[in-house]
């Protein structure tokens, strides 16, 4: 059985009376890729503070790498890789050395950083960009430089804070595609995220949070398959005619979920349903049969979407 | 594509925890050191313009005119040049080591936030103080070293008073640079603060401090200011350690314990301010 890396029993963090974690309790195995799913204000970036050692619990066991954090912050520190939510590259230094003197924080030499900073630099495809300040970098570009400042000391562990958000499409892929080729070389890797897809696409194991504590834990396919129905079906029959229509296909499928602007609906063969709607009477503006995702595990879980 | 596979050997055994830790502060000099080096040309035009500057109008204009009116050895029995120095040269270590803890400290709370990078890392918030503080010193050593090379153009000291006029100054660099870092590490809106702090902190202390003549000829009741500006106390020592002003022994003693107070306290504000911002 792989080790723990990170176990937490009971964790928990308030600021004054407000309770952002409310004792949970999870572990993250070796070369495991955990993830953190929540809508803002769930307590994941806490957490995920309290996992870098840079915010102190308030009650509960934490332990990272065996050690507590409270007692042995700045050594394990020493041991992770840390990408914040927003970047705090260095924007005087150009690329390289940005990899360069985040190195040197570790002590590490010259002669190593050199060659570490080539590697790095082809790793997160800016080998062009080398000599550029990071100013002039896209967003998806930064976010890669972080990731790779990061990853300059080797870490035990990899953390990433949502790491694609604000990214465009094609940048959050190439990303996830630097991700998994970490993945690949066995780095255990916690990422906070509220997009359904990244989680779905990138944790092994994740845990859904809302309001401090965890609503369910899984594997992607584990939570969909205990949580939601294989097909959804979407329906829009307009603002004004939702409402009505959802009345009279309450009875169809699984269960039956009112959005604002459309209807779900949970079952095992979304175009079966399609066609009995449209039997009864009611022609939907636009209709859409998917795959069951975690955005249906969470508002089944909560009542509510994962991206307000 | 390139290859994109890395050599991983793993931080625990690639990273020397208690050697990281031990020169954590150096590290985060360097990282100041190699900020400063994008503005090095400026900070060397700078470092040599503003005495070159100084001593052609304020030495030498207005020094003429007080060494023709009141003879040469008119003010503590020495030219005014040499008088003045001590002064100018607490002025620029202290503008130099406030470059570095004023602008420095926001950009790492709140427009770049790489303290929190830095943070990250084993660093911990003394770390970071301590290494913030020491490329101040450097910046300060580097600025007050051009000064002194000018000074010596200019005959205003002699090569004997290099040195200790030089620890003088350092030590009023590293008094002001602890109690602007602290100060500074309190903002959290740029908010035009250092402005405030230019025009109500640094203009008065300048002016009430003995820089330009001794403290003595002020009225008593703007004495004061001088006794608490770390540019009295530096400048005192450093026309006691250049040409032999005499003083009294326990002001000497108060000269350095109030700087090296402020240098020690300063550190200690900023270093649990540094924690309560960084570890939350």
């Amino acid at each position: 059985m792989a080790e723990a890396m990170i176990k937490a029993v009971g964790l928990t963090k308030k600021f004054e009376e407000f309770v952002a974690v409310d004792g949970i309790n999870f572990e993250v195995k070796k070369g495991e890729a955990f993830g953190l799913l929540g809508p803002n204000g769930a307590g994941k970036s806490t957490t995920m503070r309290m996992i870098s050692a840079t915010s102190q619990r308030t009650a509960g066991d934490l332990h990272i790498l065996g050690k507590d954090p409270n007692q042995k912050g700045p050594e394990i520190r020493a041991h992770l890789g840390v990408v914040p939510q927003s970047d705090n590259l260095d924007r005087e230094l150009k690329v390289w050395e940005n990899l360069f003197i985040y190195g040197r924080y570790f002590g590490l030499s010259r002669a190593f950083l050199k060659k570490k900073v080539d590697e790095l630099l082809a790793f997160a495809q800016l080998e062009e960009k080398r000599d550029a300040k990071t100013d002039s970098l896209s967003g998806g570009m930064k976010r890669r430089l972080t990731i790779a400042r990061a990853l300059v000391s080797e870490p035990e562990i990899l953390l990433l804070d949502e790491p694609t958000t604000g990214l465009d499409p094609q940048a959050r892929h190439v990303l996830w595609d630097r991700l998994f080729r970490l993945k690949e070389q066995g780095v255990t890797l916690v990422i906070t995220t509220h997009y359904m897809d990244e989680a779905e696409q990138l944790c092994d194991r994740l845990i859904v949070m809302d309001k401090g504590r965890i609503m369910a834990e899984g594997s992607p396919a584990e939570l969909i398959k205990q949580y939601s129905s294989k097909e959804v079906l979407e329906v829009r029959f307009g603002s004004t005619k939702n409402a009505e229509a959802a009345q009279n296909i309450s009875g169809l499928g699984d269960r039956v979920e009112v959005l604002p602007d459309r209807i779900l609906i949970y079952t095992e063969d979304g175009e079966k349903v399609l066609k009995q709607i449209v039997k009864l009477g009611f022609e939907p503006v636009t209709s859409l049969v998917r795959r069951s995702s975690l955005e249906d595990v969470f508002l089944r879980l909560t009542g509510r979407q994962l991206v307000d | 594509m390139n290859s994109t596979k890395m050599t991983w050997q793993g931080a625990a055994q690639i990273v020397d925890i208690k050697k990281a830790i031990f020169w954590g502060p150096w590290y985060v000099a360097e990282q100041r050191l190699r900020n400063m080096s994008k503005w090095l040309v400026s900070l060397i035009s700078f470092g040599l313009g503003n005495p070159i500057l100084f001593l052609f109008a304020i030495g030498l204009g207005v020094g003429s005119l007080v060494d023709a009116n009141a003879g040469g050895k008119a003010i503590d029995g020495v030219g005014y040049l040499a008088f003045l120095a001590p002064a100018l040269l607490a002025g620029a270590a202290i503008q130099a080591a406030m470059d570095e803890t004023s602008f420095p400290t926001l950009q790492g709370f709140l427009w770049e936030k790489n303290f929190f990078a830095m943070n990250a890392t084993h660093l911990t918030p003394n770390s970071i103080v301590i290494g913030v503080l020491i490329a101040s010193l450097i910046r300060a050593a580097l600025t007050t070293l051009l000064y002194e090379i000018v000074l010596i153009l200019f005959s205003a000291i002699t090569w004997a008073s290099v040195l200790p006029l030089f620890v003088s100054a350092m030590l009023a660099a590293g008094a002001f640079g602890a109690a602007m870092l602290a100060t500074a590490s309190k903002v959290v809106d740029d908010d035009g603060f250092f402005a405030i702090v230019g025009r109500f902190v640094i203009a008065p202390m300048m002016l009430f401090s003995g820089t330009y003549f001794p403290i003595a000829s002020l009225p008593i009741y703007l004495q004061p200011i001088g006794w608490i500006s770390p540019v009295w106390h530096a400048t005192n020592l450093g026309r006691v350690l250049s040409y032999g002003l005499p003083i009294e022994p326990w002001l000497f003693a108060i000269h350095i314990g109030y700087l090296l107070s402020m240098f020690v306290g300063g550190s200690l504000i900023a270093g649990r301010i540094f924690a309560k911002r960084l570890d939350s």
